[in-house]
């Protein structure tokens, strides 16, 4: 059954690896965003990989879709194998809870932990970023301690702080802009999940692996007065 | 060389042909809503397909020429005027030193495009220089235009009077109804609905509702019946429709969200898309219909072979 390939619409087809999120299957969807950008056919204009499917936006005045299937298909066969780069390791520092992180109280509770468990817990993973995807530089990251685990807000914030932390049943994630959102937020990092004028615009891709770093209060102040110059 | 604006209208950004190869990393297409209008617009005034200008929603701007210009107006019939006179759209006209440009009122879909020879050269992010709202970057400090701002335009060569009164051949003007149907492919997640689901969803009228934007056009009909309420979220292109658990489908837009959990019935087919732009929120009702991938890539090039040979005549 996977991986199957389907349109979407006229200028994208998708191929779906598996209907769970799992380690092995989003490695399936990098293995085959790397293979083409590799080797790009022509007409292919660009990827987005997510949990376990990737998205792949093609011009249909240079190929129909039974030749972008065609080239999937043979692209997939080549990719079974490959050694995908080494990913990138990143610390990224973060303020939990207070102003930073308000429902870090709730979090805990609902799990039964202090908010230094949670901290402790939080701190202690390491992420595999799975997408970045909904608006700009949002990071879904898998990897977070069951014991962490708590469902989104009953009703998502007008707005959340650019840098926010956030869990969503058993996910974890930053918010790269101020945007609305419903994930229960337990700290804020300094650094710019979106810088317009780097290439590429975030400091993380799919696939990269992530830790946090816990930091106080004036850590945050100072990080943001000596690296926020810079970001929009 | 500048427009001034004297009046911002309801929503004017700067779009041109969106901001293609960073959805994954959250960074959606943006760009002109009806990128057909706007490539006809720039191609009156003699600007490249992909040049910036104004997309126009509703009620217009009020904007004063600097220096003198050649600008055409396409799209949604807002009623174009210079100096109080109503002008012909989809034509290039020379404007004067001192002249100012305003609308009338709408008269006529949803979305007008004001070229201006030489483009408008706000500095490009991430390679373009659509507005993208949500984000607040992008055209003019990633905002829509308000009285004071100043468009600063591109150079020009040339004698601009004498290429005022250009037009496109007349089928590249639309022929636009206020309840269209447009063609969908259906998927990818089709398989999540019941049959009945996607017979409700092509064979219902859907009223657009008024908070619908670049984002995304909310439908309100008839509920389509799905079998599963969430996917995994994955990617979402324009065009797409999305059934949240309330059967009201959900059209994506320019400005679309890159990825979603919702099930996809179908995708609004790219040569429908400009159409689907015009309609009005609060005002049009749309139907859609179902077509393969093969009839929507022809017609998909069909279009853009129109569009393109004419490109070429003028640029020779």
């Amino acid at each position: 059954m996977f991986p199957r390939i389907l349109p979407v619409g006229d200028t994208a087809l998708v191929v779906e690896f598996g209907e769970r999120i799992d380690p092995e299957i989003h490695r399936q969807v990098l293995a085959l965003a790397y293979a083409l950008e590799r080797e790009p056919f022509p007409g292919l204009r660009e990827t987005v990989p997510t949990y376990r499917s990737l998205l792949v936006y093609y011009d249909p005045r240079q190929l129909l879709w039974d030749e972008a299937r065609r080239q999937i298909s043979g692209a997939l066969e080549q990719c079974a194998d490959i050694p995908l780069p080494e990913p990138k390791e990143l610390e990224i520092p973060v303020a939990y809870g207070g102003e930073f992180g308000p429902d870090i109280g709730f979090v805990a509770a609902h799990n039964g932990l202090s908010e230094a468990d949670v901290v402790r817990l939080h701190a202690g993973g390491t992420y595999t970023v799975y997408m970045l995807g909904f608006a700009p530089g949002f990071v879904y990251l898998g990897g977070l301690a069951e014991a962490l685990a708590t469902p989104r807000l009953p009703t998502p914030r007008p707005s959340v702080p650019a840098g926010s932390v956030g869990i969503a049943g058993l996910q974890t994630g930053i918010y790269g802009l101020s945007t609305p959102g419903g994930w229960q937020l337990i700290g804020r990092t300094p650094m710019p999940m979106l810088d317009l004028q780097r290439q590429p615009p975030t400091p993380l891709g799919p696939g990269d692996r992530v830790r946090f770093i816990p930091i106080s209060a004036q850590e945050f102040a100072a990080w943001q007065r000596s690296d926020g110059a810079g970001s929009p | 060389m500048a427009l001034e604006v004297l009046d911002g209208g309801w929503l004017t950004t700067v779009q041109d042909l969106g901001r293609p190869g960073y959805e994954r990393y959250g960074i959606p297409l943006s760009g002109a809503m009806d990128f057909l209008a706007l490539r006809v617009a720039n191609c009156l005034v003699g600007n490249p397909p992909g040049a910036a200008g104004l997309e126009i929603t509703l009620a217009g701007p009020t904007l004063a020429a600097t220096e003198p210009c050649l600008v055409a107006v396409t799209g949604a019939d807002l009623a174009f005027q210079v100096d109080g006179r109503e002008m012909p759209m989809w034509m290039s006209v020379f404007v004067r030193r001192g002249s100012v440009i305003s609308f009338g009122g709408r008269r006529r879909g949803c979305r007008a495009y004001l070229a201006v020879a030489g483009g408008i050269e706000v500095p490009p992010v991430l390679g373009s220089r659509s507005t993208y709202l949500p984000g607040r970057f992008g055209g003019l400090d990633g905002r829509a235009l308000r009285p004071g701002d100043r468009l600063p335009i591109g150079p020009v060569s040339g004698h601009l009077p004498e290429r005022a009164g250009r037009k496109p051949p007349p089928h590249l003007i639309p022929a636009w109804d206020d309840c269209p149907t447009v063609r969908a492919v259906p998927g990818p997640q089709d398989d999540h609905f019941p049959p009945e689901g996607l017979e409700t969803f092509f064979g219902s009228e859907y009223r657009v509702l008024p908070i619908s934007d670049r984002m995304g056009y909310r439908l309100e009909g008839p509920p389509v019946a799905s079998r599963r309420a969430e996917v995994i979220s994955d990617g979402v292109p324009p065009g797409a429709v999305q059934v949240p658990p309330d059967g009201q489908p959900l059209v994506m837009m320019a400005d679309h969200q890159t990825t979603g959990g919702y099930p996809k019935i179908a995708v609004v087919i790219m040569a429908d898309l400009p159409r689907l732009a015009q309609c009005v929120p609060g005002e049009s009702r749309v139907r859609f219909r179902a077509v393969s991938v093969t009839e929507a890539q022809y017609a998909y090039r069909e279009m853009m072979g129109a569009l393109e040979q004419w490109e070429r005549t003028r640029a020779e």
